[in-house]
Formats: structure tokens, C-alpha cells, sequence
């Protein structure tokens, strides 16, 4: 335990305060219209003046937010790299397939990562795959010649979704934060889940399922994949006896329920960290609480822009952190 | 070299034992409480009164230590003149009995310290829970005093 992170935890304390709770989403829902939803966000202090009315800049704003007072409480971000590894291997796939097909739409990058769409396009069309991170190098390459000379889009997504599902686990295991080692393994486990469901509904091989799931302590991938090749009761029979039993029940209801439930299993594994006053997980917590935050509303945003029932909204509106 | 030091030597020293230590607990007390309090403030200034309040609890230790070193001084007659020669046996047991509050000291205003942070977390959150948030760390002052209490009567129930 240590007093390093004493003031940014007590600052995130504070924070914490404005972030939604279950009920602040329930009035966001009930409003009558999108205009409307927009109009609650703002007056929650959502946005800035530049972002009136235009909810994409509205969440690209507070997601800013977000990263500006990470970045003021001075506590290292490279405990934050686990957190943005989705993001960079999507960089990274952007690039290889903007670069193989020569389609250079540069609307599809992530900018708030360590390695811009510009620069892996740089990278990917230059082939200097060796300044690349070394978790991502031998992935970038094998991907990019795979997409050149077979064209198959799915195989270079998978080879580079395992290679950014290993990075995240790896970065769990060297964590000495015991939320990052938490959030890695419910990342991958969830991850491998979903790759088992979105596999057994089309009807995917054996070897697609390997090829794609990454290993982890609290899901034997062997015995998911067979599972998945069994049918949807299989894998149901599977997690109910694993600690991912909830997922199970969640499969039975609905497609979004298990969407739901694949975000909330990971709101669940940060939870604890609202009691914890010593260490970084409160900050890591509330960075993944507020990213949860800003994908609700952006569920809810879209719902009522294509006039969705209420209670279908509600079916896919995740678990709030507070 | 231990034989060498007077019986004055050794009282001198458990005044500025209890001072020490208890003021080195406190000063950390205060600070790692100042660290959350800083963070708060800076969200929310408002809630400044109460998260001061908070800071300054592990504060007392060392006001408990600065009290023993005064009567420990005003007996043997450093404070106030008219002192006394103390024989060594006196002076190791005003010695001793300066220790309470300086290890008690110590000891409990780096454990306030720690629970004011996490009282501080409660006020940052729920301000109008700040009574509650408050005992927290006032519990741990009970042991601060039960050595106080023990502190002062064996000093000033020593002869010299």
C-alpha cells in the first residue's frame, strides 16, 4: 500500500459524484426525443460550447475529459496502456487493410493513442514493422502478408484481435495493480466467450475458434471451443460452471443480454475499487467506469435516433459503476 | 558509554522521545490526510471546512507528546529552573514513562492518517454523512490518549 496515489484517488472520489448513476440513465431514457436526450446531457454538463447539439463531439469531448485529468494527476500512464490496447491494434488493423486495399479512408483511426493513424499508416505502408511495439510486431506482419495474398479480411482481423487479447493478458500479468490483473483476465475471458458465441452461430471450425481466442486462467479455451462446436447449450452448460455462470443465464435471454452482460461483467470486476483509498485501481476504475458511462449514452443516443422502444433501449443499457 | 549519562541525560531523552516520535507520527498523519484533503478541494472547495477538520485529527499525537515533554522537563527543573540532580534509576524511569505516548504516538497518527483519507473519500462523496465519517478516525484517537493519561501520571507521580 502506498501514499503515492492518496490525492489523485481523493480527487477521483470527488469525481465520482458526477458520474451517471442507474438512475440519471432511466431519466436519460425517459426523455421524449433525441433533442431532448442531447438537451439532458448538456444541461449535465456534457460538451463544451464548440459540441452544442452534435452528440458525436459531445462524447469525443468527455472522453477527452476524461483522459485530461488522468494526465493531471500525474500518475504514469503507462498504467493506462492496457486500457488503450484495443484501440492501437485497431490502428494497427485500419492501417494494414487501408494500405492492402489502398482504400485510405482516415476516419477509421483512434488518435488518442500512443501510435496515430498516420503514423501506422506510415509504418504498415513502409513495412517497418519493427518500430512497432513488440507485442504487435510479429501479428502486423503475419496479417499484413496474410490480407495480401489471400484477401481474407476476417483472418487478418483474427490474427490481430488474438494479438491484442494476449497483449492485454500479458500486461495483466505483469501488473503489480491488482485491477489491471483483474481487468485483463475478465477482458480475455469475456473476449472468449464471445468469440465462442459469435462461432457457434456461424457455424465456424475448430481451428477458427483456436486461432482466435486467446489462452486464460479462468477459461479453459479447449473445452469452450468444443462446447461452441456442440451448440449454444453446450457453451451454456460450460459457463454455468465456471465463474462466468451469469453469462450463461444471459445467453438464454437475448443476443443484447449477453452484450449487456459482457459489459457489466467488467464493471463488476472494478466495482470493489469504490472502497479502496491507497492504490491506482480507483483511478483505472474510474477511466473504464467513465468509458462505460459514455457507451451507454452513446446506446441510448442511437436508440432514440431510430425511434427504439424504451424497454428495448433499456434491454442494452449497461450497469453504471456508482 | 551508556553508564556515563546522567540521570537528567535520561529523562532529557524521554522528553524528546515523546515529542519525537509522536511528532514524526503526526506529521505524517497530517500529511497523508492533506495529500486527500488537496484532492478533494480541488474538485469541490466547498467541502473544504469539513476535509480540514479530517486533516487535522492525527494532529493532536503530536501536540500529546509536546504536553508529557513539558511536565517531564518542569519536574526535573529544566523548565522553570530550581532542578533537581536525578540519580540514573529516576531518570530511566521518567525515561519510561515518556515511552507510551511517544510509541502510541507514532503508531496511531500514521493509522488516523490513513483513516482520515478514507473518511475524507466519505466526505468527498457523501458530505452530509461527515459526523459519521469523523468517528472513523477518532477512534483511533482513544489509544492516543490512553497513553497520554498513562504518560503524564507516571511523570508526575515519579519522586525526584
Amino acid at each position: 500500500m502506498s501514499e503515492k496515489y492518496t490525492y489523485a484517488v481523493a480527487r477521483i472520489r470527488a469525481l465520482e459524484l458526477a458520474l451517471f448513476s442507474n438512475s440519471t440513465i432511466d431519466q436519460l431514457i425517459a426523455c421524449g426525443s433525441y433533442e431532448q436526450c442531447l438537451q439532458f446531457l448538456e444541461e449535465k454538463g456534457w460538451g463544451d460550447n464548440e459540441t452544442s447539439g452534435n452528440a458525436e463531439a459531445i462524447l469525443t469531448r468527455e472522453e477527452e475529459k476524461t483522459w485530461k485529468i488522468v494526465e493531471e494527476l500525474k500518475v504514469g500512464m503507462e498504467h493506462f496502456d492496457v486500457l488503450s490496447y484495443s484501440k492501437l491494434f485497431h490502428n494497427l488493423k485500419a492501417a494494414i487493410k487501408a494500405v492492402c486495399t489502398e482504400d485510405m479512408n482516415r476516419h477509421v483511426f483512434y488518435d488518442d493513442v500512443s501510435i496515430s493513424g498516420e503514423e501506422m499508416l506510415e509504418i504498415v505502408r513502409t513495412k517497418d514493422f519493427q518500430s512497432l511495439p513488440e507485442n504487435m510486431r510479429q501479428a502486423a506482419e503475419e496479417a499484413y502478408d496474410t490480407l495480401l495474398h489471400t484477401g481474407d479480411g476476417q483472418l487478418c482481423d483474427v490474427i490481430i484481435d488474438r494479438a491484442a487479447l494476449d497483449a492485454i493478458y500479458d500486461a495483466g500479468k505483469k501488473a503489480k495493480a491488482e485491477i489491471i490483473r483483474d481487468y485483463a483476465e475478465s477482458t480475455v475471458a469475456v473476449a472468449d466467450i464471445k468469440i465462442a458465441v459469435r462461432s457457434q452461430k456461424t457455424a465456424k471450425s475448430m481451428d477458427f475458434m483456436k486461432r482466435a481466442m486467446a489462452e486464460c486462467d479462468s477459461i479453459d479455451t479447449d473445452r469452450l471451443a468444443k462446447a461452441a462446436l456442440g451448440g449454444m447449450d453446450a457453451i451454456r452448460e460450460y459457463l454455468l460452471g465456471t465463474s462466468y455462470a451469469e453469462g450463461a443465464e444471459a445467453l438464454l435471454e437475448s443476443p443484447s443480454a449477453f452484450e449487456r452482460w459482457c459489459d457489466n461483467r467488467i464493471i463488476q470486476t472494478i466495482s470493489p475499487q469504490k472502497y479502496n483509498a491507497f492504490t491506482i485501481g480507483p483511478i483505472i476504475a474510474y477511466v473504464l467506469a467513465r468509458q462505460n458511462e459514455i457507451k451507454t449514452v452513446r446506446i441510448i443516443l442511437s436508440g432514440k435516433l431510430n425511434d427504439l422502444p424504451e424497454d428495448s433501449i433499456r434491454e442494452r443499457v449497461r450497469e453504471m459503476y456508482v | 558509554m551508556l553508564s556515563s549519562i546522567s540521570g537528567n541525560g535520561w529523562a532529557l531523552l524521554g522528553a524528546a522521545l515523546a515529542v519525537i516520535l509522536a511528532g514524526c507520527g503526526s506529521a505524517y498523519g497530517v500529511g497523508v490526510a492533506g495529500q486527500a484533503a488537496s484532492g478533494v478541494v480541488t474538485e469541490d472547495p466547498s467541502k473544504f471546512a469539513k476535509v480540514l477538520i479530517m486533516q487535522l485529527l492525527p494532529g493532536t499525537q503530536g501536540i500529546y507528546g509536546l504536553l508529557v515533554a513539558f511536565i517531564t522537563l518542569s519536574k526535573v527543573g529544566l523548565l522553570g529552573g530550581g532542578g533537581a540532580e536525578l540519580d540514573v534509576a529516576t531518570g530511566l524511569m521518567i525515561l519510561g514513562a515518556c515511552l507510551p505516548i511517544g510509541i502510541v504516538g507514532l503508531v496511531s497518527a500514521m493509522h488516523q492518517g490513513r483513516t482520515s483519507v478514507a473518511a475524507i473519500g466519505i466526505v468527498a462523496k457523501k458530505p452530509d454523512q461527515f459526523g459519521k465519517a469523523m468517528l472513523f478516525p477518532a477512534m483511533v484517537e482513544t489509544y492516543a490518549i490512553l497513553a497520554l493519561l498513562i504518560s503524564i501520571l507516571a511523570v508526575t507521580s515519579i519522586q525526584v
